[in-house]
């Protein structure tokens, strides 16, 4: 009976697409986005265009877009988050696509692979994974060039862009046994060893801004959709109260 | 009622040249329906309106929507962010695509228990298994569209399949691909099929799969025929006119179906990765599969066979013959009784193990394999042909009880 | 059947269905409908260009493109301004009554600034594009022919009488930046 329970117990995990990665992952927290706190998703951006927009795209996304949404004007949007230039050299206007200048092939040359466009990155990753790997990068000095490694991405190709933030921390390891009876090491905690310029909850506090405003960028339209989808819904319930009483009179002829 | 006579006005007019009137009367308001329809008799109608759904958001992504490997992806996002209400008309669409399944698996589940397939309804049947058909290859070319990893990965495991047909395996499915891999031409072929070729086949088996239901009449939940017992005009005692009865009841049906189908797109377009897959908002990625490949949920019973057979060739024949046996439905069924009302207990467990098979497959397709859910699925899939198998069994000398003359 | 049947309830109930029915049709088209205008995408393309008129010489035209339209940047000298006011008889619509043009460009030399015509490179009878003809001669005294079909407009895009264009070249919204930059497709401020 113990052993069907197990049976059943392991059929009922759903494993489904980005959670199936298998294996152990810290940190591993929970967050919770705010689609109202306009402000934090302001501060997401601000990191953002600094730290990521060099390397990585948001290409389906619109500077403007990003402001008319996050209550950002555009001349606010001109002078505070575009730092890219357009092929002529001008800076890039308003209403252009969050490129990057990189070019692919240097960024293959560079980091052996071209970084991904973050446009949609909350989607195909979830929220939680970015919260985390944007936590998890530790000094490894095994990994020639970066020196660093990632407790949620390992041996992830990405430089810890955030280190003048966050510092550096080493890993604290604990030995458990696997489901196949092997010894492993995983990775319980971090020690930090060197400081940033921010403290340890300064800085969770800027990556979940930053994961608010990658939220925003992977569904801008997601406020707009649950409040259409709530008039449509009450205005199919009264259609749907006359749709009942004419059935009901006409139905009464049928015995 | 009105007769049928040579009317005046504009009508008249039109129907010495067209049969509007006629049509009307045989297919609406002259049409008798059995009385005594209940919850299951709604998703025919249901169906028909996804379809019309598919058909018009489908029309209006096309005319932005970038049938090209280096732009397929970006048009979609451009779709989402860019257009207009381009978000809704796409989550309308690919909800309605597994809406599409919801219903039409739940329309041919009430043909099981109610015997709609059997005589004289044979053919109602096999069109009907015909627009299944195709609407499973609509749904499979309809996916690679989006050109996201899961697009690509699916078809290209989909399109392997045939390189188990032995000999011309391999020239077939590179003849499908019509490259080395899943490329550009793929795509282009796929979204000419989809948007222009398989909608074609789609509406003209519907509008066969109608008349040669009008032809015949509805069945009903009793497996009664209605026709047997008619009044002095011709007009069946059980049967009431189907317009104005039951489009009041189908647009009271519709509506509900309508908000469920809202919460869906408005609140959970996603469905917790079910109906969008997370891996399908990365670009397709010829180089790196993700990690775990599930076909849409529509497809993973199916999906969940291929897999419990452990042999590749023999694993393919099983899932097509999951499919293949509906076919043949009318013939496997041996009895003379329709309805489940009437049918022997056998029948009724037959179908519960059908039930929990394909629901317990479907499931297990979508997760990654393990040792014990392959012996699940092994278990299932002996259950969902056992169904089949059982079905023919037991209905030469079914103990029945007795079908009453009128519906109840 | 029944023979009860409360026929003005159900002539109600079917009329309130209908219009229901009917209001969420409309809703629905409006998103479709919508899906039409131009994106976000064609917003972009369509914003104000910027043309570099500083090193444009008395006399010269550059082409400017401003939503995938060809707009005229023409630096009129004193020559082709005193032809304005000698036309004025053989033009159809002197005052610009008819045509396009934003207030500030409703003059005679229908431009902001008498020295620089900003127009629309677009004849007004078919949508052919038409040619600058800076040279005055007795037969015609200079300005932009259309090849298509034989229309004339002066220096100022006014269109001659008897050519198949009906009205005037058209004037897009336009403001200088500075002296030397001109912006193509914003009013500005004055």
């Amino acid at each position: 009976m113990k052993k069907l329970l197990i049976i059943v117990a392991g059929l009922l995990l759903p494993s489904i697409g980005w959670s199936a990665g298998g294996g152990h992952t810290y940190p591993d927290d929970k967050i919770q986005i705010d689609w109202d706190d306009k402000a934090a998703m302001q501060r997401g951006a601000r990191t953002f265009v600094n730290y990521c927009l060099s390397c990585h795209a948001a290409s389906y996304s619109r500077f403007n877009r990003v402001g008319r949404d996050l209550g950002i004007s555009d001349e606010m949007v001109r002078d505070n988050l575009i730092f890219t230039t357009d092929v002529n050299g001008d800076k890039t206007k308003v209403g252009a696509l969050m490129k990057t200048t990189m070019t692919p092939a240097y960024a293959e040359q560079a980091f052996g692979i071209v970084p991904p466009d973050l446009s949609l990155i909350a989607r195909s990753r979830g929220i939680n994974w970015v919260y985390n790997y944007l936590r998890g990068f530790y000094v490894d000095e095994s990994r020639v060039g970066l020196g660093v490694n990632n407790g949620v991405f390992a041996n992830v190709g990405m430089p810890h862009v955030l280190a003048e933030l966050q510092g550096l921390q080493r890993p604290l390891y604990k030995t458990m046994i696997d489901d196949d009876g092997n010894e492993q090491e995983i990775i319980v905690g971090f020690e930090l060893l060197r400081a940033g310029s921010m403290s340890k909850s300064e800085y969770d506090g800027t990556i979940h801004d930053l994961v608010a405003f990658l939220d925003y960028l992977a569904e801008p339209y997601k406020q707009t959709r649950k409040n259409v989808g709530t008039g449509v819904i009450i205005f199919l319930f009264v259609f749907l109260i006359l749709a009942y009483l004419l059935k009901k009179e006409y139905w009464k002829d049928v015995h | 009622m009105s007769e049928n006579q040579t009317g005046k006005g504009l009508l008249g007019w039109i129907d010495a040249r067209f049969p509007l009137t006629k049509m009307y009367e045989e297919h609406l308001s002259k049409y008798y329906a059995p009385k005594n329809f209940n919850f299951w008799y709604f998703f025919g109608s249901l169906a028909l309106l996804v379809l019309v759904i598919q058909i018009v958001t489908g029309i209006f992504l096309t005319m932005h929507y970038k049938p090209d490997g280096d732009m397929a992806f970006a048009s979609v996002e451009y779709i989402m962010r860019d257009v207009d209400w381009g978000w809704l008309i796409r989550y309308l669409h690919s909800t309605g695509a597994s809406a599409f399944f919801i219903v039409v698996y739940l329309h041919m589940f009430r043909a099981l228990i109610y015997g709609s397939y059997q005589k004289p309804r044979e053919l109602i049947w096999l069109f009907g298994m015909f627009i299944f058909l195709a609407l499973m290859a609509e749904a499979f070319m309809g996916y690679l569209l989006p050109w996201g990893q899961m697009s690509y990965w699916g078809a290209q495991v989909i399109i392997s399949l045939f390189g188990a047909i032995p000999w011309v395996g391999d020239e077939l499915t590179l003849w499908i691909r019509g490259d080395f891999v899943i490329s550009d031409a793929t795509l282009n072929r796929f979204f000419a099929l989809h948007v222009v070729a398989v909608p074609l086949v789609l509406l003209m088996l519907v509008v066969m799969h109608i008349l040669a239901l009008h032809e015949v009449g509805s069945n009903n939940p009793d497996g009664v025929e209605i026709k047997k017992n008619k009044d002095e005009n011709g007009i069946p005692l059980d049967g009431i006119p189907f317009h104005p009865y039951y489009t009041v009841k189908d647009i009271v049906g519709t509506v509900v179906f309508l908000i469920f189908f809202s919460v869906v797109v408005f609140f959970m377009p996603e469905m917790g990765g079910y109906f969008l897959e997370h891996a399908n908002f990365v670009p397709a990625n010829q180089f790196k599969t993700p990690e775990h490949i599930a076909p849409v949920w529509y497809f993973t019973p199916f999906y969940a066979i291929l897999r419990a057979i452990p042999d590749k060739l023999t694993g393919v024949i099983a899932m097509f013959a999951a499919i293949a046996v509906l076919f043949f439905m009318p013939w496997i069924d041996r009895g003379k009784v329709k309805s489940v009302r009437y049918r022997s207990g056998a029948f009724k467990l037959l179908l519960v193990v059908l039930v929990v098979s394909f629901i317990g497959l479907g499931y297990l397709g979508a997760l990654p394999a393990t040792e014990t859910r392959t012996m699940f699925a092994r278990l299932f899939s002996i259950g969902y042909f056992g169904f089949f198998v059982g079905l023919w069994w037991i209905s030469k000398n079914e103990t029945t009880k007795t079908v009453p003359e009128r519906v109840q | 059947m029944s023979s009860e049947v409360d026929n003005s309830r159900r002539r109600f109930l079917t009329a309130g269905t209908v219009v229901v029915g009917a209001v969420g049709t409309v809703m629905v088209a409006v998103p479709f409908l919508k899906s039409w205008s131009p994106s976000a995408r064609a917003k972009t393309a369509g914003a104000p260009v910027e043309a570099n008129i500083g090193k444009l010489a008395p006399g010269q035209q550059i082409i400017v493109k401003w939503r995938g339209k060809p707009v005229w940047v023409v630096r009129r000298d004193a020559k082709a301004l005193a032809t304005l006011s000698k036309v004025v008889d053989e033009l159809r619509d002197v005052d610009s009554n008819e045509s396009l043009q934003p207030d500030y460009a409703k003059n005679e030399h229908r431009s902001r600034k008498p020295e620089f015509l900003i127009i629309e490179g677009i004849c007004t009878h078919l949508g052919c594009s038409p040619t600058y003809r800076p040279e005055i001669t007795t037969d015609f005294q200079g300005g932009f022919f259309c090849p298509c079909h034989g229309s004339k407009f002066d220096f100022a895009g006014r269109v001659y009488s008897g050519v198949p264009a009906p009205t005037n070249l058209t004037v897009p919204p336009h403001y200088f930046v500075s002296d030397d930059v001109l912006l193509i497709g914003e009013d500005g401020v004055a």
